[in-house]
């Protein structure tokens, strides 16, 4: 073993929790290596030119969750990092008509009385209280959740904290918090809004990455989380980071690179080393060790428990626990490189409505119904999907006058009912583009190139068990102190220097950094005790 | 009645919000779009186009021209060579900054001075006992200005004079068989450039710009969005930062160059053989150390922003749009030390940032001082931190 070898920490997994991890660690002293297994650092957050000049973001394709602590924190804007904003949510509808939404609240008035009068202060009321959910819930969403399993007298202390933070909040907010986090958002927003359109555009975002649709009840609490992400400051509001979320993971690698940290690509981990409950380091596919006193997993709860560890190391119980764990991928994508620029006969010429998402779900009918397939082992003749041309937000994706559309499919199950995602993945890829022909006629001319991704393939590239995009699923049993298993919210294991840092810690997926960071934190006080 | 630009039957048919200011009597648009910060993204990632019709424009002819300029303006006019241009101000007697503009040379004996406010009465009074004609071109010439990472890619598919341009050189070229100036300068702190064309080819030369552009995300921007990039680059404007010197009341209305961060303009200020308008007044400014203000920048970080408003039941929502009014600044003992003229939550940086005046012992970067921010209707101090202007500055922008 040579001096090379030896680190104070060993992340595995080069992801942005696994970067964001590692930077902080450098950035705190700590010699540092992340071991990545591919040839280029973003586990989920990738850019790839599939095409010369055409860049696709493959898996993940836009910023909101990322914890503007950590922008600040780790000082991103120094090494690049750079969120355009999506100034606008397009909803094109099956009469030809659209509900369009942008930067301005007052048009925005304009174009939602078009559809509902009633729902011009419905959507400011909705508004109001869920932000006022958003903002009471933030400090459980940012910080360390209390192991209730523990006598840590941090623990006490935060447990205490958080009986007095509930008890600060009133009526309705209290039960406009439990609704959303237990019950459909289908309801909830029923109360509010009576235009199908605008219900259907709110509710979209609850069905994003799991396995239930708008008006089945857990949907709500998917909707909230979405939501706890902003763009400078404004809530709920989404931004391309400049180059895709590919962009993005290169910023990190930068920063953890400045900060100290050493990235080792091409390097697969395939065990802990531990001796006496203790970690010592970690071995990779091909033999070779590292070692070092502290190794932090940023992969799923699966492979960070069963796979990378030793299961005969740990308690029985969480290894039931995290074998009941719940994944069921359910999100494919299917991005394409097009020669122009589609078109949508009811706006003309204008291009305005591709400045950030479109949103193909008419109706919550529509979610529901594409949702009733997945339930039975198949996926949506009528997918609904969260489309974004990204060329239009950064010209530097695609040769001038050309364009990359990204298209996030809903609802693609990973296990089939008699058949293979090898068997169905043109058919699905199909029903996308024969749903962007419906909706934009001159789309199947434009195409030049697409690439599919299903859950099977989301797993096979970035090891998310089952593609689950956010490394398991949103449930409310599967969240805060229950993420990823009863007593193991504080990103530590029962293998004394072994953590965890990925998504399915808390509070959960999408590119946000939060655990990646909160691992650091924890990691540093347990190791200056 | 408002005046309309050379470009403006155009530049209106891209307005979606027909929201319009007045500058010098000209309507100008405030946004394009629904939103500034869609504008301000084209100018920091793809190319923004701005109206620069407005500003006045004066040809200085003669055989004295260079006499004149390196005696009006403060900074030295002598080694400007000819396809070049430089920022520039010019002072009253008493060494206080009256107003700023950027000077151009054709020839040795010709040069053309832009300006915000109308300044011929003030330079042919001046140039009686020189050879020199002043000729106001204001009308004669619309103006815009193209600024961008794209701007370099769309102005070269129009002319293949523009790719060797260097940084504050122009050059004079055709673009859709018009005569036009193109210089590469501008107010963004990007890549960028400025084109001037004979009004009655103005929209030709406009047409042939958007269509160039269009590939590449090229958008009109407004006055807020101009806002928005020159303070990230550091740049005063006159009428916010400082106002002419010579329509002040008091003493708080004057400011010397070194007051306002524009002392590096006077370089050579030591040369007596170039005698100009305010260089004894400055000199013994310098040497009698009464500079009373220095111009930094003031950025807050987001942490401490978020906790202002957070700690008071606010949601803490940054905005991007320049605030209208001057913001105070103390030190750690509430003492009042300073003000900042331009105030902003700038997407690009992630952060507040300030054009600041400050009493010059607290200028050092890195200092820490307190801006006073309004929540529930309460002034409160927010901590924030002096930095070195400018804020943004790529390295396309002079590469």
């Amino acid at each position: 073993m040579t001096d090379t070898q030896r680190y104070d920490a060993i992340v595995i997994g080069g992801g942005h929790n696994g970067l964001t991890n590692a930077a902080y660690l450098a950035k705190a002293g700590q010699r540092v290596l992340v071991l990545e297994q591919h040839n280029i650092v973003g586990g989920a957050a990738i850019t790839e030119e599939l095409r010369p000049g055409f860049n696709f973001t493959t898996f993940s394709y836009a910023l909101s969750l990322l914890r503007p602590e950590i922008i600040a924190e780790l000082d991103l804007v120094r090494f690049g990092f750079m969120p355009l904003y999506m100034r606008s949510h397009f909803a094109p509808m099956d009469n030809g008509d659209y509900f369009l939404i942008g930067p301005d609240a007052a048009v925005n008035r304009q174009e939602i009385a078009r559809h509902s009068k009633a729902d011009v202060d419905g959507m400011e009321r909705f508004e109001h209280d869920t932000s006022r959910v958003r903002q009471f819930i933030r400090p459980l969403f940012d910080s360390i959740p209390p192991n209730l399993f523990s006598d840590d007298p941090a623990d006490t202390e935060r447990m205490a904290w958080l009986v007095k933070h509930l008890g600060n909040a009133d009526k309705k907010l209290l039960h406009d918090t439990v609704r959303l986090l237990t019950g459909s958002i289908s309801d909830f927003v029923d109360d509010y809004l009576e235009s199908d359109i605008i219900k259907a555009t709110i509710c979209s975002a609850a069905c994003v990455g799991i396995k239930l649709g708008p008006m089945s009840p857990g949907s709500g609490i998917n909707w909230l989380y979405l939501s706890m992400g902003e763009h400078d400051g404004l809530g709920g509001s989404w931004s391309f980071h400049k180059g895709g979320n590919g962009g993005f993971t290169q910023v990190l690698a930068r920063a953890a690179t400045a900060y100290g940290a050493d990235i080792r690509l091409n390097s697969h981990v395939s065990a802990l080393i531990t001796e006496g409950g203790e970690v010592r380091g970690v071995a990779l596919a091909d033999g070779t060790e590292f070692r070092a006193p502290v190794v932090v997993s940023s992969l799923d709860p699966r492979r960070t428990f069963l796979q990378i560890a030793d299961p005969r190391e740990l308690p029985a119980d969480l290894v039931e626990t995290i074998q009941r764990f719940r994944f069921q991928g359910i999100t494919s994508k299917v991005n394409f490189a097009l020669d122009g620029v589609p078109h949508y006969p009811a706006l003309g010429d204008r291009t305005d409505q591709y400045g950030g998402f479109i949103n193909i779900a008419p109706t919550v009918e529509y979610m529901e119904r594409a949702y009733d397939a997945a339930k039975y082992g198949w996926y949506s003749e009528h997918p609904y999907i969260d489309a974004s041309i990204q060329s239009f937000i950064d010209p530097d994706m695609a040769p001038p006058g050309k364009h990359v559309m990204s298209c996030y499919v809903m609802y693609t199950p990973y296990k089939l009912k008699d058949s293979t995602w090898d068997a169905q993945a043109e058919n699905m890829a199909d029903r996308v583009q024969a749903t962007m022909q419906r909706f934009f006629p001159n789309f199947n001319d434009l195409v030049l190139q697409r690439e599919i991704v299903t859950p099977e393939t989301i797993e096979s590239r970035t090891g998310l068990s089952e593609g689950n995009i956010y490394a398991g699923e949103f449930f409310p049993h599967q969240m805060y102190f229950f993420r990823p298993a009863p007593g193991y919210s504080d990103y530590r294991t029962p293998i004394r220097g072994y953590y965890q840092c990925g998504s399915g810690t808390h509070p959960g997926g999408c590119v946000i950094g939060a655990p990646g960071r909160f691992a650091s934190q924890q990691i540093l006080t347990d190791t200056r005790r | 009645m408002m005046r309309t630009t050379p470009f403006h039957p155009r530049l209106s048919e891209l307005s979606q919000t027909q929201m319009w200011g007045n500058w010098a009597g000209y309507l100008s648009a405030i946004r394009f779009d629904l939103s500034s910060k869609h504008e301000y993204f084209g100018v920091r990632n793809a190319a923004g186009l701005f109206d620069t019709s407005p500003l006045f424009k004066y040809w200085i002819r003669g055989r004295d021209a260079e006499r004149f300029c390196s005696y009006v303006f403060a900074r030295d006019a002598r080694g400007l060579k000819p396809g070049r241009a430089q920022y520039t101000i010019w002072c009253d007697d008493a060494g206080f900054v009256m107003e700023d503009g950027v000077l151009f040379r054709f020839s040795s004996d010709e040069f053309l001075l832009t300006a915000a406010e109308p300044n011929a009465g003030y330079l042919r009074g001046l140039a009686r006992p020189f050879d020199v004609e002043i000729v106001d071109a204001s009308e004669e010439f619309a103006s815009l200005a193209l600024q961008g990472p794209r701007s370099a890619a769309i102005l070269s598919a129009l002319s293949s004079d523009i790719g060797g341009l260097r940084y504050f050189g122009f050059t004079e070229t055709k673009i859709a068989d018009a005569n036009v100036v193109v210089s590469r300068t501008g107010f963004s702190g990007d890549l960028g450039y400025e084109v001037m064309v004979p009004s009655g080819e103005a929209l030709q030369v406009l047409d042939a710009i958007l269509e160039a552009g269009r590939p590449h995300g090229l958008r009109p921007y407004g006055e807020e969005a101009l806002s928005m990039t020159r303070i990230e680059a550091g740049l005063p404007l006159i009428g916010v930062e400082f106002t002419s010197s010579r329509y002040a009341y008091t003493e708080h209305e004057r400011f010397t160059p070194d007051e306002l961060g524009l002392g590096w303009l006077l370089k050579g200020i030591d040369d007596p053989t170039r005698p100009f308008i305010g260089r004894e007044a400055i000199l013994a400014e310098r040497a009698n150390g009464t500079t009373r203000w220095s111009t930094v920048g003031v950025t807050i970080e987001w942490a401490d922003f978020y906790e202002l408003f957070d700690s008071r039941g606010q949601l803490a929502v940054p905005d991007e749009i320049p605030v209208g009014w001057e913001t105070m600044i103390y030190n750690d003992r509430d003492k009042r030390i300073g003000y900042a003229t331009s105030f902003m939550y700038s997407p690009v940086l992630q952060r507040h940032i300030g054009i600041a005046r400050i009493k010059p012992k607290y200028a050092e970067p890195g200092t820490e001082v307190y801006i006073e921010q309004t929540v529930n209707h309460e002034y409160i101090n927010v901590r924030a931190t002096v930095t070195k202007l400018p804020f943004y500055n790529p390295e396309r922008k002079t590469a």
